[in-house]
């Protein structure tokens, strides 16, 4: 770093006057936007349905389709977790993460020596997106599922038998997965737990660990018909 | 020497353009230095940057071009203002006027309405980048922490804007959302272990009411126009700052 430094000061050798250099490139994206823009707003007209009705349902109502990906969760999870808890926990996680990092491999782009980092914040931000994807075109009236090429005119109604952990089995399952999925790393990887630090380590592990939960719960309800995995008289996970 | 040079020296020479222009165009460092720092718009630029990280396939573009459009939909949202009663007699006959009967307005509405779209999706894209080049590590940590408080931000922008229109997508989109709240553990009412009831917990606060009309209208509008974008300017201006003090990231 210091020898970087030094070098700058003898040559400028890396470094650049944001005037012009800079500049000019934030003024040709400025017209690039403006004009594609403009363009777009010639071409398509922003959408406008009948006046606002409280007494005719739209079917589907979707949200708008940046939340898309929470709604459809709601097929799996019930809304205190898809719509309140599971949109904090991925705030508050982002929020975190710059704390939580503590590989210094920064300032450029590389997959190699971030890993972890990559791998996990990747994951999410594709699921975010494929949930998104679903939402958007896939999902047809009463929320079911629709391939891109059917019509929305066929009615569809799916019969599903959903059935629920045992109370025990469900904290046993959650408990489990959160347990073992801490341990795992710990015998894998020596030290691991030296270099995050105990805290550090548990919260990391459990928001990844929550993280691959949705998946996990997806394909449980999706192909084992499983509607909750932890039933109590309260809340229901 | 001819008349315009004459005048070309008066007016140059003046002290009215002298207040206005403190300096040519002389390509030197010194003077590249002072346009960034005397120009209230740019200063928000450091002087110098690392080459590296003013590469486009490094940087994107993505942060500028968001705070770009964020420019843009205050000045069409503006415009949107004169024309529309946050009010549900009103509204969407105001949005029928608009499409037919005023100048560009429809254009207006277009270039809001797809802007903000663009927005969320740039604003995002913005944090991808910052996160493939681990520009959010020290000494940049509460930057990001910023960052993405602006991005809750915009994705709330976009969706109190969503029920303006008062149309059918605008109401069940948000009757969506805002049934989401309702289910909030201990403050919502439908929610696990609630502590509140139809008429106290944060749906309400959100609509005004136990249900989307006037009330949740006006709110929407206000937090739309004033609230949320009074916190983002500040949340900008610090955003910005630490930027300039940190400088783009890039490698060492």
């Amino acid at each position: 770093m210091k020898g970087n430094k030094e070098q700058d000061a003898n040559n400028n050798n890396g470094v650049r006057f944001v005037w012009p250099d800079l500049i000019y490139k934030e003024f040709v994206a400025m017209i690039v936007v403006t004009l594609v823009l403009i363009g777009v707003s010639f071409l398509w007209d922003a959408p406008l349905r009948e006046i606002a009705n409280p007494g005719k349902t739209e079917n589907p109502a979707k949200a708008p389709w940046y939340f898309l990906g929470l709604q459809e969760l709601l097929v799996y999870f019930d809304p205190w977790i898809a719509g309140v808890v599971l949109p904090s926990i991925i705030i508050v996680g982002l929020m975190v993460m710059p704390y939580l990092d503590r590989n210094p491999v920064g300032g450029q782009y590389g997959f190699s020596r971030r890993k972890f980092a990559m791998i996990n914040y990747l994951f999410g931000f594709a699921l975010w997106f494929i949930l998104i994807f679903i939402g958007t075109y896939l999902r047809g009236p009463n929320w079911q599922f629709y391939w891109l090429w059917e019509s929305w005119e066929v009615e569809k109604h799916l019969e599903e038998k959903l059935w629920s952990f045992s109370p025990f089995a469900g904290a046993a399952f959650i408990g489990a997965y959160f347990s073992i999925g801490m341990i795992i790393p710990v015998l894998i990887k020596k030290g691991i737990v030296k270099y995050h630090g105990v805290v550090r380590y548990i919260i990391v592990m459990t928001l990844m660990l929550g993280m691959y939960f949705v998946p996990i719960k997806i394909v449980l309800r999706l192909f084992f018909n499983v509607r909750y995995v932890l039933e109590t008289p309260w809340f229901n996970i | 020497m001819n008349l315009i040079d004459i005048l070309k020296k008066k007016i140059t020479q003046s002290q009215i353009w002298r207040s206005l222009f403190r300096h040519g165009y002389a390509d030197t460092e010194r003077n590249r230095s002072l346009q960034v720092n005397s120009n209230w718009v740019l200063h928000f630029h450091p002087v110098k940057v690392k080459a590296y990280s003013a590469k486009f396939r490094y940087v994107w573009c993505m942060g500028g071009i968001t705070f770009f459009l964020f420019l843009v939909l205050t000045v069409t949202g503006i415009l949107l203002m004169f024309y529309y009663h946050p009010v549900t007699e009103y509204a969407y006959q105001d949005m029928k006027y608009l499409q037919s009967d005023i100048a560009f307005g429809n254009l207006l509405r277009n270039i809001h309405r797809w802007g903000a779209h663009l927005m969320v999706v740039t604003v995002i894209f913005h944090m991808l980048r910052v996160f493939l080049t681990g520009s959010y590590k020290p000494p940049r940590e509460f930057n990001w922490v910023i960052g993405v408080s602006l991005l809750v931000s915009t994705l709330l922008m976009s969706f109190t804007g969503y029920l303006l229109p008062w149309d059918q997508l605008a109401y069940w989109a948000i009757t969506v959302g805002t049934n989401m709240a309702k289910a909030t553990p201990f403050l919502g009412h439908e929610g696990p272990f609630p502590l509140v009831t139809k008429y106290n917990d944060v749906a309400f606060i959100l609509l005004g009411g136990t249900e989307i009309g006037g009330a949740a209208l006006l709110r929407f509008y206000v937090l739309h126009v004033v609230f949320i974008p009074a916190i983002m300017i500040i949340g900008m201006g610090v955003h910005f700052w630490r930027i300039r003090k940190d400088g783009i990231s890039g490698p060492l």
